[in-house]
């Protein structure tokens, strides 16, 4: 519970999702974070900005305040694709070709390490 | 045929996370959306019991970390938004429906900060008890609120370390010291106590919450957790938890505490509470003043974008 405040007895304990104004406020930007050199950047978060410079600012305030990055990346939230929620499941699925896979191969063990 | 809410659960049971956009039951959706937006909301106002003592502090290196605590519950607040939004919910609708009273914060907030100790008293019982609810929430079967809760978590002991030293300080310190230790402990002990909620016998929800693994551990149980670690804290300290009912039972293994003044919880969480006017009206207000700079922002960006193209 701690920060989630309890159904008074009566209550509803549905909440409104929107105020029927649609505000949209900033555009919103994915953030991106490579924590070290050697490793890719990593998807960390999202935020509001009015544009790159202050998303950029607003990134390393909210999301690397002690160290957690030695580069950052932020781009439009609305500039990434990704596949629609049934193809998504189909994608997953279809990861069954397992003579891929070098498990899927008996080597005898007198060859040796391979 | 399996039904979309039998793999839904099936998923779930299996102790994979929810990504979004995956499909999920209405129900599992709205209650996430309640549980995230209440507690950024709680963070955000959460700002404020502290912000308080900010120009107060007693010594530059104090005032400096309570800075950059205040700064972290910022930040909670904005990984809470970001969560929530994968949901569907925009931040800003969020914002003006905390505004308009639609949208609760947690009722520890609408308590007053009166002295130097209440910042200790917070970052060791309010902190503490954050802490033992969001580490069960970090392995919460939604995805992006899980991963909110890891980064939360890390930044979370820092703030219930720095708490507990300002009452170690003013525990060494003269007689006054600690009576204001003491008496921030008196003030703050039993909220933190409600901070966990009604009993489970009356708490709504909880069994769904449970099977859709949002919650995993129940309101009683992670108080009592709360209360075994921190009764051992507190005679450290020297000081004398608030209630006389309070004793170690050896056939549970567990401190037996008295009970609650659900009274006074009821009346807190329906808006009644020291500060819940203040609380928000101050929200409202800071909101109401920064709407010039957010208006330049956009213009600025308007016209560099023009520029550009
Ligand atoms: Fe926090
Ligand atoms: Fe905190």
């Amino acid at each position: 519970m701690t920060y989630e405040v309890p159904v008074a007895p009566g209550e509803s304990a549905d909440i409104e999702e929107t105020t029927g104004s649609e505000r949209e406020g900033w555009p919103l930007w994915e953030v991106f974070v490579r924590a070290r050199r050697g490793i890719s950047h990593v998807h960390i978060g999202s935020l509001h900005a009015a544009d790159p410079e202050s998303a950029l600012q607003n990134a390393r305030d909210v999301y690397t305040r002690r160290g957690e990055g030695v580069s950052v990346w932020v781009v439009p939230s609305e500039q990434v694709y990704a596949f629609e929620p049934e193809a998504a499941a189909d994608y997953v699925e279809a990861n069954e070709k397992v003579y891929r896979l070098a498990t899927a191969y008996d080597i005898p063990d007198e060859v040796g390490q391979m | 045929m399996t039904t979309p809410e039998e793999k839904f659960q099936a998923l779930i049971d299996a102790e994979e996370k929810v990504e979004p956009p995956d499909w999920m039951p209405e129900g599992y959706r709205k209650n996430l959306i309640r549980q995230i937006a209440q507690h950024a909301h709680s963070e955000i106002i959460g700002m404020q019991p502290e912000g308080n003592w900010i120009s107060r502090a007693p010594t530059l290196h104090r005032k400096a970390i309570l800075m950059a605590k205040v700064q972290d519950e910022a930040g909670h607040g904005l990984y809470l938004y970001s969560a929530a939004e994968t949901l569907g919910v925009k931040r800003d609708e969020m914002q003006e429906l905390l505004h308009q009273g639609k949208h609760k914060y947690s009722s520890i907030f609408n308590y007053p900060t009166l002295s130097w100790a209440d910042m200790g008293a917070i970052g060791w019982l309010v902190d503490g008890a954050a802490i033992t609810n969001q580490v069960m929430l970090t392995r919460c079967s939604y995805g992006p609120y899980a991963r909110a809760m890891v980064r939360i978590c890390k930044e979370e002991s820092f703030h219930q370390r720095q708490g507990y030293e300002i009452l170690i300080r003013l525990c060494q310190g003269t007689s006054e010291q600690k009576e204001m230790a003491q008496d921030a402990l008196d003030r703050w002990w039993w909220p933190s106590l409600m901070m966990f909620g009604p009993h489970d016998s009356e708490s709504t929800h909880t069994e769904q919450s449970m099977e859709w693994k949002i919650k995993r551990v129940s309101n009683d149980d992670l108080r009592q957790q709360f209360v075994d670690m921190t009764v051992p804290q507190a005679e450290y300290l020297g000081l004398e938890i608030p209630d006389p009912e309070l004793r170690w039972n050896p056939e549970r293994g567990h401190y037996d505490f008295g009970e609650i003044d659900w009274e006074e919880f009821w009346r807190v969480v329906k808006g009644n509470g020291p500060m819940n006017r203040e609380r928000l009206e101050h929200k409202v207000r800071a909101w109401e003043e920064g709407t010039w700079v957010r208006e330049a922002a956009a213009a600025h960006a308007a016209k560099k974008a023009a520029r550009a193209a």
